[in-house]
């Protein structure tokens, strides 16, 4: 690890600061309270139904799942795969880590139907579930991260950093695996069902991961006015485009082994040329701004060094990937299962019929609190440990590459 | 002397068919005798067992009306459906009619759709704290006191056959209870299975539906099923359904 990197807390104490945390905390209230009115009158106040039974709500818990583990990947590539360069930001990606999975358990538990039996989904396992495995994937996540920075704040751990690190990064495939096998395993739904769920997860991990290290990495600096070099910009820059990339080719090949099997050309045509939003988030959200969009952000020549195009080119792959997960979860559920192919079917359920989603209030506000909670906790913690290098300006981050 | 013969040969025939008979019943009653014991109402205490496999048989063309006796018998005996503030999408359903028309044929059929009673469910196989479990008898069911409402079964099931209940519930029957945030399904009528009745469809269709043990090649729907076979829903995802059909 590079020794010459200074960490300092943050010192300010200004409005900014704790308006910031004022702002993260209206959210979170919001969302508190949207989670004790819902645990009160029960799901009949929210937009979920018989139909569509996972909502909002979880568009958002596993966006911010998937981001944990995501955000961890600076961290892995400094301490796993050597990258000085990054070596500095390993602290600052392990904390977003588990603070992104904290607020993204906190939609995903406060959304259940019994929330207050939270101690039985702790202690009951069902170890053929995969969503059983995904809360000790979880757990275990937090224990080994936690370690992780651990090993990069206290000299005497240090001797365990690399492990701990290599730990981690281990852990956060597999976490991302058991993520995307929730759909991967569903054998029911024409949407779903397919092994290419958990890869195509792990690399949208990978993009919107990095995207939200970025807004962070780029609104702590900015904000406490520290420096921060072209280098480390251009690479986080250019890491994103790989990562735009590999999701991009994961889709194109989850959708084009769809279109060869006649069982999913009705799934498909649905949402790839259906008269419906999931069609629209697809074409214009998710390959529009979530795809091409940053793309040429991040490549146009006359935007190179540009810190407001980098700024935007991640808060385009973020919004990608939640329209993206919109589409897959809400989507996949929205378009009818299949009892019996090549026919009609209809009944008092909605078979046969596209079931209808209008998200309500309280479900943004919960996932919007899950949302904050994840920057309050990096604002907070920032503020409280070393977690920022005082610097990251060229000299700092690639001496190496200033010299030459 | 020939009369104490005749005597003696009356005995000896009547001895070694004695004989002949418990054999006969040692090699061939014990199954029939057990599934008699099964099949009466089980001791609130006494555990389930494998010995036998409840299933239902329905009769598509025998159905009065499709199915709707079947939906309402079942509202009726477990108090589901009426919802006072969820909306259409949100009420719960156990049981459903279904109609059905080929596309190319036209031909169509009504059936009732309810829980399948899968021999591998996926609904026990992703429930994370083992809430969904099946009975050894092969009937499927909801643990209420497990149940943490992640509705993760819900999207596992194939059939559409659960429901979460979104609202707090009054009156509800103490034999099938109910609970808001918890999923829940048909349950073959468990609680008349096990005093030897038979599920409330099944008697409101008895002459579309029978209700009986698969493992039992003597009862009533094993030799249906074996004389003129019953599809699956889905056959192709190989659940090995204890809901059979006929007729679709």
């Amino acid at each position: 690890m590079n020794t010459k990197i200074v960490f300092q807390e943050v010192k300010s104490n200004g409005v900014g600061y704790w308006g910031l945390l004022g702002f993260l905390g209206l959210f979170i209230l919001a969302g508190a309270i949207a989670f004790f009115t819902a645990e009160h009158s029960g799901h009949y106040i929210t937009g979920m139904n018989n139909q569509i039974v996972w909502g909002l709500p979880h568009v958002f818990a596993i966006g911010l799942v998937v981001a944990a583990s995501g955000a961890l990947n600076i961290g892995s590539m400094g301490t796993v795969f050597g990258k000085h360069i990054y070596q500095p930001l390993g602290r600052l990606s392990g904390l977003l880590a588990m603070a992104l999975l904290m607020g993204g358990l906190i939609v995903l538990v406060l959304d259940l139907g019994r929330a207050d039996r939270l101690i039985v989904a702790m202690t009951s396992y069902n170890f053929k579930s995969i969503f059983a495995w995904n809360i000790i994937l979880y757990n275990g996540f937090m224990l080994l991260v936690g370690l992780y920075i651990w090993t990069m704040i206290d000299p005497k751990m240090k001797f365990l950093y690399k492990i701990a690190g290599s730990a981690a990064f281990i852990w956060r495939l597999l976490l991302t695996l058991g993520t995307g096998s929730i759909f991967g395993f569903i054998v029911a739904r024409q949407f779903y069902d397919a092994a290419i769920m958990a890869p195509l997860f792990i690399v949208l991990s990978f993009a919107v991961g990095l995207a939200m290290f970025n807004l962070v990495l780029m609104a702590a600096y900015t904000g406490t006015k520290r420096p921060i070099g072209d280098v480390l910009i251009n690479k986080l820059r250019y890491l994103l485009a790989v990562f735009i990339g590999g999701v991009f080719l994961l889709e194109l090949a989850r959708h084009l082994t769809n279109l060869y099997a006649t069982e999913h050309h009705g799934i498909e045509a649905f949402i790839l040329m259906g008269d419906n939003i999931y069609s629209t988030l697809f074409w214009w959200v998710q390959i529009g701004v979530g795809t091409v969009l940053p793309l040429f952000l991040i490549f146009c020549s006359r935007l190179k060094n540009n810190r407001k195009a980098f700024v935007a080119a991640s808060v385009f792959v973020i919004v990608g990937a939640f329209a993206q997960l919109y589409v897959i979860l809400i989507g996949g559920q929205a378009y009818p299962l299949v009892l019996f192919p090549n026919a009609e079917v209809s009944s008092s359920f909605f078979d046969g019929m596209v079931n209808s989603y209008q998200p309500s209030m309280l479900e943004l506000a919960l996932g919007l609190g899950g949302m904050a909670l994840s920057l309050a906790i990096v604002t907070v913690a920032v503020k409280v440990l070393r977690f920022l290098p005082v610097s990251l300006a060229d000299k700092v981050v690639d001496p190496h590459h200033c010299k030459s | 002397m020939s009369k104490i013969s005749h005597t003696a040969d009356q005995y000896r025939r009547k001895f070694l068919t004695g004989i002949a008979g418990a054999a006969a019943a040692i090699t061939i009653a014990p199954g029939v005798l057990l599934r008699q014991v099964e099949a009466a109402p089980k001791a609130a205490d006494a555990a389930v067992t494998d010995s036998v496999r409840w299933g239902m048989l329905v009769i598509t063309s025998k159905l009065t009306d499709g199915g709707d006796k079947v939906v309402q018998a079942c509202k009726k005996e477990h108090g589901w459906g009426d919802e006072k503030h969820s909306s259409t999408e949100q009420q719960t359903q156990w049981v459903r009619k279904v109609k059905v028309t080929e596309k190319l044929t036209k031909h169509s059929f009504e059936l009732p759709v309810m829980c399948q009673h899968c021999e591998t469910a996926p609904c026990e196989d992703v429930c994370p704290t083992g809430a969904s479990f099946k009975r050894a008898d092969g009937i499927v069911l909801v643990d209420k006191h497990l149940c943490i409402g992640c509705r993760y079964c819900m999207m596992a099931c194939p059939y559409k056959a659960r429901s979460l209940v979104h609202e707090a519930l009054q009156d509800q029957k103490a034999y099938s209870p109910r609970g808001m945030g918890t999923v829940e399904s048909c349950n073959m009528c468990v609680h008349r299975v096990d005093e030897g009745k038979k599920p409330a469809c099944v008697e409101a269709e008895p002459q579309a539906m029978i209700f009986g043990d698969l493992n039992d090649a003597d009862s009533d729907i094993s030799k249906t099923l074996q004389k003129f076979g019953g599809k699956q829903i889905r056959a192709d995802l190989g659940l090995n359904t204890g809901v059979r059909y006929h007729g679709i």
